[in-house]
C-alpha cells in the first residue's frame, strides 16, 4: 500500500510538471528590494533638508551610530530573511542583523544619557513622537507588502523567523528614513515610542506568518489521510 | 559558513543534479526518475532524525510535496542531496513534534482498554458504520469522475485544495466546482433514498 501511494504521488507530481523560473540568488534579490528601499531615500531626502540632518547627526556620535546601527540592521535583516526564505539555509542567518541591531539600540540608549543637546535639535512633544510613531508603521506598511511578496516567491521552512526577520528589516529601514523628518534629541520617550513601531512592525509580520507563508507549511499526515480513507 | 557545499561531490549528487535542472526544465521523465531515487533517501533521513518506523511514509509524502513546491528554489551549482536532506530533517522535525503533541494529549494503555468496558460501546455501532459507509461508497460510484475524484480527496482524504489541485493537475477553482457539484448530488440522492 504504502509503495503504492508513494507511486500514486510520484505519478502524479511528475505527470503534472510545468518548466519553472529558477529563483534568483538570494543576496541579489536582498540587493533588489534594498534598491527600492535606497529610491525611496533617495526620493524623501528631495523633500528634506539633508544639510540640516546632517549636521545634527554629526554633532553627538550616538545619534550617528543609532543611524549607522539601523541602516546596518535594515541591510543585514534583509539579506538574512533572503538567505531564510530558501530550504537549504541554516537558521543561523538571524544572527546576521544581531550585532547591527544591538548598535542601534545601544546608541539610541545611550543618547538618552547625554545631559546636553545636541545642536538644532529640541526634545520631541508627545504629538512629535506619535508623529514618528505613524511614520515608521505607515512606511513600514509598503515595505513590508514588497518584501513578502519577494519572499512568497521562494519557499522558507523556518516560517515563523523568516517573517520576523523580514519584520526587523522593515522596520529597521523605517526607522533610518525617520531620520531625514526628525529634528529631535534622543530623548526616553521618543525611543520609547520608535521601539513600541518596531515591536509592532514585527510582531504583525510574526502574527501573519501562516497568512503570508500558509502555502509553504508542512502537508498534514498525507499518508495517515489516505489510509483512513482507504 | 552558512551553507553546507561539499567540494568534491559525488557523482551520484552531480546526476541528480542534472535531473532536477532537467526537472526545472520541464523534463517529467528526470524528474519522476529522481523522485524515485528520492524515497530511499528520504526514508534514510528521516530514519536518523528519529521518526518512528510508522510515521516515515508520512514524512516521505511531506517532503516530495516539498520538493515539487520548492523546485525553483534549487540551483544546480549546489548539492541536491545536502538541498533534500536539509528539507528531510526539516519534515522529520515536523512529524516529530505533531507525534509528540498527539502523545501528550493521548494515553496508550493497552490493559486498561481490555480491563474496562466501554459504558457508551454500541455493538451495532459497527455494523451501522459499515453499512452507512457501503452506501457512501455505492452513491459516490454513481458521481462523475472528475466529482468522484474531488470529494475523495477533498472530504474523505482531507487533503487541502493546493495539495489536490497538485495530484489531480486541476485548477483549484475547477475542484471546488466538481466538489460543490458532487456533494450536491450525494444530497439529493440521500434524499432520494431517505
Amino acid at each position: 500500500m504504502t509503495s503504492t501511494s508513494h507511486d500514486q504521488l510520484i505519478h502524479g507530481l511528475s505527470a503534472g510538471l510545468e518548466p519553472v523560473r529558477r529563483l534568483r540568488r538570494p543576496a541579489l534579490r536582498a540587493a533588489m528590494w534594498l534598491a527600492v528601499v535606497a529610491a525611496i531615500a533617495a526620493g524623501l531626502a528631495a523633500f528634506a533638508d539633508v544639510n540640516a540632518m546632517w549636521q545634527r547627526l554629526i554633532a553627538a556620535p550616538d545619534l550617528w551610530l543609532a543611524v549607522i546601527g539601523s541602516t546596518l540592521t535594515a541591510i543585514f535583516a534583509a539579506f538574512a530573511a533572503f538567505e531564510l526564505s530558501v530550504p537549504d539555509t541554516s537558521r543561523l542567518w538571524a544572527a546576521l542583523p544581531l550585532p547591527a541591531a544591538i548598535l542601534w539600540i545601544a546608541a539610541s540608549g545611550l543618547g538618552c544619557l547625554r545631559t546636553w543637546l545636541a545642536p538644532q535639535t529640541h526634545v520631541a512633544t508627545m504629538g512629535e513622537a506619535r508623529d514618528c510613531f505613524v511614520f515608521i508603521v505607515a512606511l513600514s506598511i509598503p515595505l513590508a507588502a514588497l518584501l513578502f511578496v519577494m519572499l512568497r516567491r521562494a519557499y522558507p521552512l523556518y516560517l515563523g523567523l523568516t517573517a520576523a526577520i523580514a519584520g526587523l528589516a522593515v522596520a529597521a529601514a523605517a526607522a533610518t528614513l525617520l531620520n531625514f523628518f526628525h529634528p529631535f534629541d534622543a530623548a526616553a520617550t521618543d525611543l520609547a515610542v520608535h521601539a513600541v513601531a518596531v515591536a509592532i512592525v514585527i510582531a504583525v509580520s510574526s502574527a501573519l506568518t501562516r497568512r503570508i507563508f500558509g502555502r509553504h507549511s508542512a502537508p498534514a499526515g498525507v499518508t495517515a489521510a489516505r489510509s483512513s480513507a482507504n | 559558513m552558512i551553507k553546507a557545499e561539499p567540494r568534491n561531490r559525488s557523482a551520484d549528487d552531480l546526476r541528480r543534479s542534472a535531473q532536477m535542472a532537467a526537472a526545472q526544465a520541464g523534463d517529467r521523465a528526470a524528474y519522476e526518475a529522481l523522485l524515485r531515487e528520492c524515497v530511499s533517501l528520504i526514508k534514510i533521513f528521516a530514519a536518523a532524525q528519529g521518526v518512528p518506523p510508522d510515521q516515515i511514509d508520512d514524512v516521505v509524502q511531506n517532503v516530495l510535496l516539498t520538493v515539487h513546491r520548492a523546485r525553483h528554489t534549487y540551483d544546480p551549482a549546489r548539492s541536491f542531496t545536502g538541498w533534500l536532506r536539509i528539507i528531510a530533517e526539516r519534515r522529520s522535525i515536523d512529524v516529530l513534534r505533531r507525534v509528540g503533541r498527539q502523545r501528550a494529549r493521548e494515553i496508550h494503555s493497552p490493559l486498561a482498554f481490555e480491563s474496562y468496558a466501554d459504558e457508551n460501546a454500541d455493538p451495532m455501532r459497527l455494523g451501522r458504520d459499515t453499512a452507512a459507509s457501503s452506501r457512501v461508497h455505492a452513491a459516490m460510484a454513481t458521481l462523475p469522475e472528475r466529482q468522484r475524484e474531488a470529494v475523495e480527496i477533498l472530504v474523505l482524504q482531507d487533503q487541502s485544495l493546493a495539495d489536490a489541485a497538485i495530484v489531480t493537475r486541476r485548477s483549484k477553482g475547477a475542484l471546488k466546482v466538481n466538489l460543490h457539484r458532487g456533494l450536491k448530488a450525494l444530497r439529493g440522492m440521500f434524499a432520494e433514498q431517505d
